[in-house]
Formats: structure tokens, sequence, C-alpha cells
């Protein structure tokens, strides 16, 4: 029905019948090699366009205007880069720091944050222009950056150990608050469903920090304390990802640093499952299907070659799939966590997919 | 010819001891630097989480030094012992391709 109208549509606009088209089936492919973004068409199953000369795109994510027709691309060069799905053009690009992790989008689409290593800190620009609006210097290498409800942006210092609370609510001077001590090393962190919760994994302590943002002030409490069992952790050789909130409605699923584990927390008391599943390697990402039903898991090197299927209601591996040694490692879901959005789109997590 | 520079090195300096990889292994070893090495330092090797690893910023290392730093890490920080995954001649092969090579 959808499709008849459309074509119905098309027929009375000759002139612009190839013209026309939304953006609710198409994605982004990130090309991290050559610093392009491919364009994708999930009906069409096919590549519709390249945009290129995003620079250094190997550890890259991005996030999605309200309207959906623009992707923000933040590199790992510094780069910002703003991209025209529709026209498969780059409609802004900034190269706003030495070295970058990742960024966020806010609740109203005005404002676009980047979370950067070098210069340790956030920049926070228009998302209409990408004109710089805010530069909050923090002294460490900055991750773990979401956004939360009412324009404003949480993120993590790695040095210092602390959350930052930027509110830009009030206009383009933030008020920040401080938690400090959440723990040695936020290594990512992400942010419930509904902009409650932010969770911080932590590299050089067993356990990860969960901050209530509802609570006034808010401080961060020790979740999972202990989760390793006092035992020595394996060689990271590659820092894990935080995806993947609130599956099967109850229970979310996190990366064990340093051991061939998954762990399960319930979503509302924040208490460590006793279930823990075991896996083929040490988990990088662990991302659930849109329904939630199950958990795709990739793996640090050298167990690279591999991805498992986990099923939410058991825990239990019930598929292993093989792509091969040097599969890619990056997961395309990943970024996307706009809090506007969140509601409206069901299993919440869509990255490549405005 | 980057490829095999450091190859050369390596025979031309005795300390390196053990068999030297084969160049299947070498072209593995030098993704593992891009990729796996890149994770933290990026892929490029300008730095990331962990420091850039260009030629220019490991001058000051010499070639033992920045070998026990990769099989044995630097305990307090994250960088892993690569030991249980390398060679000590791998990880000669590694070192010289970082502090020779072909980093942008």
């Amino acid at each position: 029905m959808i499709r008849l109208l459309a074509f119905l549509l098309l027929a009375a606009l000759p002139a612009r019948s190839d013209e026309l088209r939304g953006t609710g089936d198409l994605g982004v492919v990130v090309e991290r090699a050559t610093g392009s973004l491919l364009i994708v068409d999930r009906s069409e199953r096919a590549a519709i366009g390249r945009v290129e000369g995003l620079g250094d795109l190997s550890h890259a994510s991005v996030v999605f205007s309200p309207d959906e027709r623009f992707a923000y691309v933040f590199g790992r060069d510094g780069g910002l880069s703003k991209v025209d799905l529709l026209t498969r053009e780059v409609a802004g690009r900034v190269l706003q720091a030495g070295n970058s992790i990742g960024g966020a989008i806010s609740d109203d689409g005005s404002l676009v944050a980047v979370s950067n290593y070098d210069p340790g800190g956030v920049r926070v620009f228009d998302a209409e222009t990408l004109a710089p609006v805010a530069d909050i210097p923090t002294g460490s290498k900055t991750l773990g950056l979401v956004d939360a409800p009412g324009r404003r942006f949480v993120f993590s210092l790695w040095e210092a150990g602390e959350t930052w609370i930027a509110d830009f609510s009030a206009g383009p001077e933030p008020a920040i608050t401080r938690i400090p001590g959440i723990g040695a090393n936020p290594y990512d962190a992400l942010i419930s469903g509904d902009g409650r919760t932010y969770i911080a994994g932590l590299f050089g302590e067993d356990g990860l920090a969960a901050i209530d943002l509802w609570a006034e002030p808010p401080a961060a409490r020790r979740i999972l304390d202990g989760y390793g069992r006092g035992e020595e952790a394996l060689p990271v050789y590659k820092m894990p990802h935080l995806e993947g909130w609130a599956l099967a409605g109850e229970r979310f699923v996190l990366p064990a640093v340093g051991r061939h584990e998954l762990l399960w927390v319930d979503s509302r008391s924040l208490e460590g499952d006793r279930t823990r599943t075991a896996v083929h390697g040490q988990p990088v990402f662990a991302v659930a299907r849109p329904d939630g039903r199950q958990v795709w898991v990739n793996f640090a090197h050298p167990d690279n070659d591999t991805i498992q299927v986990i099923d939410t209601l058991s825990g239990e591996v019930i598929r292993e799939l093989k792509p091969g040694p040097r599969s890619c490692t990056w997961n395309s879901r990943r970024a996307a966590r706009r809090s506007g959005s969140r509601s409206a789109t069901p299993g919440g997590s869509r990255s490549t997919t405005p | 010819m980057l490829r095999l520079a450091p190859l050369l090195a390596l025979l031309a300096a005795p300390a390196a001891a053990g068999a030297l990889p084969p160049l299947d292994r070498a072209a593995e070893l030098e993704h593992l630097v891009r990729q796996d090495c890149g994770a933290c330092h990026g892929m490029t090797l300008a730095g990331g989480l962990g420091p850039d690893i260009r030629p220019a910023a490991l001058a000051a290392l010499d070639r033992t030094a920045l070998v026990s730093v990769i099989l044995d890490g630097r305990p307090g920080t994250a960088m892993p012992p690569w030991r249980p995954l390398l060679s000590e001649a791998e990880a000669a092969w590694i070192a010289e391709y970082l502090r020779t090579g072909d980093a942008p």
C-alpha cells in the first residue's frame, strides 16, 4: 500500500520521479581505511552512493539529525563531517581536534558534541552550520560521550576517573556538573533508553560505575563490583565497547574486561545477574538485535575471526559464525544514541540506519 | 621494499635471536600493527587511547626497550603484554617496523 501510494505520487510528479525519496530506508556504512561513507538502501539492498574525503575513519561513529536527512560522522583525526544522505554530499566539515573518539547530538538536534583525546575535552558545534558553540577542556582523554534529555551531554575522563554533565538547556554557556571518583580509567559508557542511567565501564577496576541522572545531585555508585572474583584479568588486546541496553525488557548485557565472559545486569535494580555467559574470547561488542531477542558478540584479537549469537532468555550461545580471520571487528550498529529518537524506535539502537 | 627493509635490518642485527618470520607472516604482522595495535594507537599509529608510535615519537626508545614493551606490556597502563601471541623474533620485527617504518 505504501509502495502504491508512492507510485501514484510519483506518477503525478513525473518531472521529479527520480529525485523524490525519504531517508527511512537509508543507512550508512563507514569505509574506515579509505575515509569514505557508503550510503545504502535497505529495501533495494544496494549501495546508492559514496561520499569521500572524510579523513581518518578508523575509529568512526555516526549520529543522525532529527529529520534523518543528515549524518554527522566523527573521525579519529578530529574531523567532524555533516553528510547529506539525499544529495550524497558533504554538507559541512570541520577539523576540530587532533584526535577524537566519538560524538553525540543533543535531543533537540541543535548541538553536536565531539569527545576528544587530544586536546582532552569536549567541543560543541551548531548542528546546522558546524560553527563552534562551546569548548570544554577536561585535561583528560575524554570518552563515553552520550546525549541526555534537556540539551545535556554526559562524558567521562580516562585519566581523572570522573564523569561530567554539560547542560546547555539555558543557552550556549554550559552548566558543568562534575562527578569525581567514579573509578579508575573509564573506557566507554552507555545511557539507558529513558535517559536516566549512565553506566561507565572501568578498565582500571573490577566493576562499573552507574550514575542516576535524575538524582539531585547525581552521584556514582559501583555496580557489578568484583565481577572478576579477584582473578587476574587476561591481557586486553582491544578495549571493549558498551552497547545494547535493555535486552529482553529487563536485562542488559555487558562485555567483561579481560575475561571470556558476558555479564548480565537487571536494568531496574542495576544488580548483577548471577548469569554469566562464557564466550569464545574477550568480547568487544555485545549488540542486541532491534527486538532484543538475540545478542551478537564479536571478539578481540586473536579471536576476531568469530561471531557468536546469544539467546537473551537463556543467556546461552546458540550460533557461532566464522566469517574468517581479519573479519571486521567494527560493528556497524555503533553510535546514534540520540535520546530524542530512542522512544520512537523499537529496540532503540539504530546507528547505521537513520 | 619497505617491508624488506626491516627484515634486512634484523638480518644485520645479531641481537634478534630466533627464526625470522617468513614473508607471509610479515604481512600478517603488518596487518596486526595497523589493525590491532591500531585499535589503541590509531590505524595511522598517530595515537588514540595509547600514545603516538610513529618513528619520530619512538626515536628516544632503543630497540631492546621497545621489544620489551611489546612483549611484556607496560604495567599500570592499558598496554598489554603480547608475549602470549608473539615470538621474540616477531616482536623484534614489529619494533623495527615501528622505528623505521612507513607510518604516514
